[in-house]
């Protein structure tokens, strides 16, 4: 009897204690911040530039301008409706997704040298310029698949390159991050998923460019000179296409003589072109 | 010529391996084996066989079916753990139960922490101390030496030293007449007496330690800090009150201490990486098992007292580290 | 008992095969290549265009701010072109690449061999001196020697030590250098420790080198001021931090520089090279060069000029072996992987060491078993294990509490662990950029 009444007695004493405890200790949170953190995708992404859905959340309701806010998981979707709950406006978010600028494949880049350190590409460009004679391009290792939290990308064997599996790409840009060789960037997704982008950051001269690959940018400037939107700019021996000022005419893709030059997701051309490209590399 | 390898440094490396630590932390069990086989004949290699039999299936089971990976067991970590397990049992012990025990080591012991190098108890003594409580009549008969070397489950039983010393304490019996009964420190140190056959023999156990000494397998630092703590705090006790505390090289040689100081405490997984860490966990060892010993109801103190300290070694490390260089003031000395 | 540094430290084989070799002069190479960053600091600006003729030892290239150095021409001849070569660091760097002619020096350097031993310059003039004839660091950390002889205000140098360990396997140049210069470098150590104002220098060898011993402790005889440290035999002895810690018992503390316990070290190179800078006003244009490996044919150490192919120095030791699996700049434990023969001998070239097939390349690793061999191991007292760890998982801020920055990469930790794990692949990662962070916070500091 005595030991009921005592454990009851402390069951009932640890209540009280804690009771007091959780009032005396509340932290007031403004309780808008649960009610935006309910429409945010919760992936814990850091795409936003937050550790966290929950600091985003805070910081969307803490700063007075949100207009450089973005979430690119959510999109322009979640966007709205924070900008509902909380009445501040919003950027609109452009869609995006992450491409690999590097087709450097075991194919197109053969390799000089063996890597036998440390299965990091962080590791192996501190140390030395590549397998190949390209010092620019994509070392092969990985940390871009490792630092992926989608699922949306991985390395083909047979190419030795990352490719991105667009569906599940949100743009948050940790590969971005990853890559030590700043091969990965983020471009916009573009009308019915399509895309045109240089497929190289090699700033080497020509003809040591293509040397050392097969379809590099020899900075010949053709692309430039035939570009009716003044969408490209060379520099260091290496185009770049501006993703806001690209109509995809595709006059560039036509007129690049190593064929550096991709389109994603257009509709096949006429063969001749693929052909002569296959029998040159 | 083939195309060239390149590599951050170092491009050279020592030739050591996981392997031949591990083995050679079996060659060193070799003598402790041979006294075992010698006093306890049969029995042991019937246990000691089962034991690392046992252990090799389950590991091999485990990392092959379940963690889908090569297997793992030709590093020898399995092997110890097997002899270890077997050593610390008594051998009339039912093989039933030592498979038992094996697949409680390796599997809850090892391999559910994720394999070598993540467990962060050592995989034989957990096997024991599950043994010792779930079976403890089993665990404590205690075949006698010599008699018993040509049969197994009929062995004819006797107590060990510590347990003489702790029935008959409780029974009220001095401590003078209670160590008249046991065989002599020189009969000890050979192994001349009962308990498990793996801890008896500690000439055989000393020779393992400068054995891997030598090859550098294990430092100086865990053993020595635990002998000497058990040696001191009983000496100590002894000296305070001599009719009811045991002096300390009763100690030193009887129970598990030196198998435990030397190969069971000084598992590299489980135990601290600085070697001030390693002073802080051997002297926290032998308290325990003296206190346990002394104190406390179990006869034996050494392996609960490891568990415990292995528990605190995540602790000691991330708090203990190691003397940094440039830390000591800079002495005058130019 | 052999005095020695008190924390970590291995013990590789010694494969000291070139020990006994006397010093070869290699002829003049028909092509040089010479990078115009062969040191630590800023790039020297390029002073010579195509077509432009050239003697040797004319400036090429000037220190391009107070922590740079000048850089020379070792050949006479002409300007061939100024291109990105690929060099050691595996990256294309700014060379200025020359057709030799003939071999015309510039004037007033003495290239004759009596030994000068009077010295007449004062200390302003070494140190300008020094600067002047581009000497950096010949151990292999290239640093500018004239920068560790201004001591900053407030710290003074109250020892010189003379680094003649060669603590890497394979190695012999400064050995041989010991042996064939022993009175040049004294001179040298004089003219040092005038430049320092200091009395006293040490000269610190290690046990395996007893010849060098015995050459040293005779030449310094009677020399009041000058003696020499014989060393127990471990690595990395050669370390600044742990030579002073040997040779005078104090340990620099984390993040400061040797003069912090008064100390400056300097290689026995280095101190030959500034005897010819200042006795015979001769420019940095050459340095011994250790040719090396288990299947070279005739492995030796050549005298060579700087900018000389790696090709050239194989083919006087043999030629390329068949087996060759790696071509290491430097020694096993801190050098430089090669991609071809093609790239240059820099200031810093100590060796080449050709590494057969068989045992050039890494074993697989496993997860660490915490066997702490690598802790004992570290001559600095981290804990590599963990500095590994946290550098693959990112924990730059818990990597820095850990002292990252305080590892000198000797290697030590990688070549130690059963496991094979490479230990120093992450911890140089971790250094990398958590020096990053370290510079961008001072620069933030600074701004605000």
């Amino acid at each position: 009897m005595i030991s009921i009444l005592t454990l009851v007695g402390l069951g009932v004493a640890s209540a009280l204690v804690l009771y007091m405890a959780s009032k005396k200790f509340q932290v007031f949170e403004d309780p808008r911040i649960d009610q935006v953190e309910e429409v945010l995708p919760k992936s814990n992404c850091g795409g936003c530039g937050f550790p966290g859905c929950r600091a985003f959340a805070e910081a969307l309701v803490k700063s007075d301008d949100i207009s450089d806010l973005k979430c690119p998981v959510g999109g322009s979707a979640t966007m709205t409706k924070v900008s509902e709950i909380l009445g501040k406006a919003v950027a609109d978010v452009k869609p995006q997704l992450a491409v690999v600028r590097c087709n450097g494949s075991c194919e197109h880049r053969p390799k000089l040298n063996i890597y036998d350190g440390a299965m990091s590409c962080t590791v192996a460009a501190a140390l030395y310029g590549g397998e190949t004679g390209c010092s620019y391009g994509c070392l092969g290792c990985g940390d871009c698949v490792v630092a992926c939290k989608f699922d949306a990308m991985y390395m083909d064997e047979a190419t030795g390159l990352p490719v991105v599996i667009e569906e599940n790409c949100v743009a948050c840009g940790k590969c971005v991050e990853a890559c030590p060789k700043n091969i990965i960037e983020l471009r916009n997704v573009g009308p019915k998923s399509r895309r045109i982008f240089v497929s190289c950051v090699n700033k080497d001269k020509g003809a040591v460019a293509k040397k050392a690959c097969a379809v590099a940018c020899i900075g010949c400037s053709k692309c430039f000179k035939v570009c009716p939107h003044e969408a490209i700019t060379m520099a260091d021996n290496l185009a770049y296409i501006d993703d806001d000022k690209c109509k995809l005419c595709r006059k560039c893709v036509e007129e690049c003589p190593t064929f550096s030059i991709h389109e994603l997701n257009f509709p096949p051309r006429k063969k001749k072109v693929e052909e002569e490209a296959v029998a040159e590399a | 010529m083939e195309k060239l390898i390149v590599s951050p440094s170092p491009h050279t490396h020592s030739g050591d391996s996981v392997k031949k630590n591990m083995y050679g932390v079996i060659f060193a069990l070799i003598p402790a084996l041979v006294a075992s086989f010698w006093f306890f004949g049969l029995g042991a290699a019937i246990v000691t066989l089962t034991s690392v039999a046992g252990c090799l299936l389950f590991e091999h089971l485990i990392q092959v079916y379940l963690l889908k990976k090569p297997t793992s067991i030709g590093d020898g970590s399995a092997i110890i753990t097997g002899l270890l397990l077997a050593m610390n049992l008594p051998s009339n012990f039912p093989i039933a139960l030592i498979i038992i025990g094996a697949a409680v080591a390796i599997g809850i012991g090892k391999m559910s922490f994720g394999g070598l190098g993540q467990n962060p108890f050592n995989p034989a003594l957990v096997g024991r101390v599950f043994l010792l409580i779930s079976f403890p009549v089993q665990m404590t008969s205690w075949p006698l030496p010599i008699v018993s070397r040509t049969s197994y489950i009929d062995a004819a039983t006797g107590a060990t030293p510590l347990s003489i010393i702790k029935e008959g304490l409780k029974g009220g019996t001095p401590l003078k007449d209670l160590m008249a009964e046991l065989p002599s420190y020189g009969d000890m140190f050979m192994g001349a007496m009962g308990g498990s056959f793996g801890e008896v023999a500690a000439i055989a156990l000393l020779m393992g330690f400068v054995y891997m000494l030598a090859r550098k397998i294990i430092t100086w630092h865990i053993p020595v800090s635990i002998i000497a703590t058990v040696f001191i705090f009983s000496w100590i006790l002894n000296i305070s009150n001599p009719e009811r505390f045991a002096p300390p090289m009763f100690h030193i040689l009887t129970g598990g201490l030196l198998l435990g100081a030397i190969f069971m405490a000084t598992d590299y997984v489980s135990s601290p990486m600085a070697v001030k860490g390693m002073w802080i966990y051997g002297v926290a060892i032998g308290v325990l098992t003296v206190l346990i010993r002394t104190f406390g109801s179990y006869p034996e103190g050494v392996s609960f007292a490891i568990l415990i300290m292995n528990c605190f070694t995540p602790l000691i490390n991330k708090y203990v580290k190691p003397k940094r260089f440039g830390e000591k003031p800079a002495v005058q000395k130019a | 008992m052999l005095k020695t540094f008190s924390l970590g430290g291995i013990h590789p084989e010694e494969n000291k095969l070139t020990a006994d070799r006397a010093i070869e002069v290699l002829p003049v190479p028909p092509v040089v290549m010479v990078p115009v960053t062969q040191h630590i600091g800023a790039p020297a600006k390029v002073e010579v265009k195509k077509g432009d003729k050239v003697k040797v030892g004319q400036v090429i290239a000037r220190a391009g701010g107070m922590v740079s150095a000048n850089v020379h021409s070792p050949v006479s001849g002409t300007v061939n072109k100024i291109d990105d070569i690929v060099d050691a660091s595996g990256y294309r760097r700014t060379a200025v690449i020359i057709d030799t002619e003939g071999d015309e020096w510039e004037d007033g350097i003495d290239r004759s061999t009596t030994i000068k031993k009077e010295i007449t310059a004062s200390p302003e003039e070494i140190v300008t001196g020094i600067a002047e004839a581009g000497i950096v660091g010949l151990g292999g950390a290239t640093f500018p020697s004239h920068v560790k002889l201004t001591p900053p205000p407030g710290r003074k140098c109250e020892v010189l030590i003379i680094n003649g360990v060669e603590c890497e396997p394979y190695l012999t140049s400064d050995h041989r250098l010991m042996l064939e210069k022993g009175e040049e470098i004294i001179i040298g150590i004089q003219i040092l420790m005038r430049a320092l104002n200091v009395n006293k220098a040490i000269i610190g060898i290690e046990n395996n080198k007893p010849d060098a011993i015995r050459h040293m402790q005779e030449l310094c005889n009677g020399n009041k001021g000058i003696s020499v440290q014989p060393l127990k035999v471990k690595y990395p002895q050669g370390g600044e931090k742990q030579l002073i810690d040997a040779c005078i018992g104090r340990q620099v503390p984390s993040g400061k520089l040797p003069i912090e316990v008064g100390a400056v070290v300097h290689n026995v190179g280095t101190a030959f090279a500034v005897y010819e800078a200042i006795q015979k006003n001769k420019p940095l244009v050459e340095r011994v060069v250790t040719v090396t490996g288990k299947s070279v044919a005739k492995p030796g150490n050549f005298l060579c000029r700087i900018g000389t192919p790696i090709s050239v120095l194989i083919e006087a030791a043999g030629g390329l072996p068949e087996d060759t699996g790696k071509i290491i700049s430097g020694g096993p434990m801190m050098g430089k992987a090669l991609t071809s023969t093609d790239i240059p001998v820099v200031k810093g070239s100590s060796g080449i060491l050709l590494i057969p097939q068989e045992i050039a390349s890494r074993p697989k690793y496993q997860a660490c078993i915490r066997c702490a061999k690598c802790v004992s191991a570290c001559s600095m007292g981290l804990s590599p294990y963990l500095l590994m760890t946290m550098s693959e998982k990112a924990m730059w801020e818990e990597a820095e509490e850990e002292k990252v920055l305080d590892c000198i990469e000797c290697g030590s930790c990688s070549y130690i662990c059963p496991a094979g794990r490479p230990l120093l692949d992450y911890i140089r990662l971790g250094k990398n950029k958590v020096g990053q962070l370290v510079r961008k916070r001072t620069a933030q500091v600074q701004k605000n």
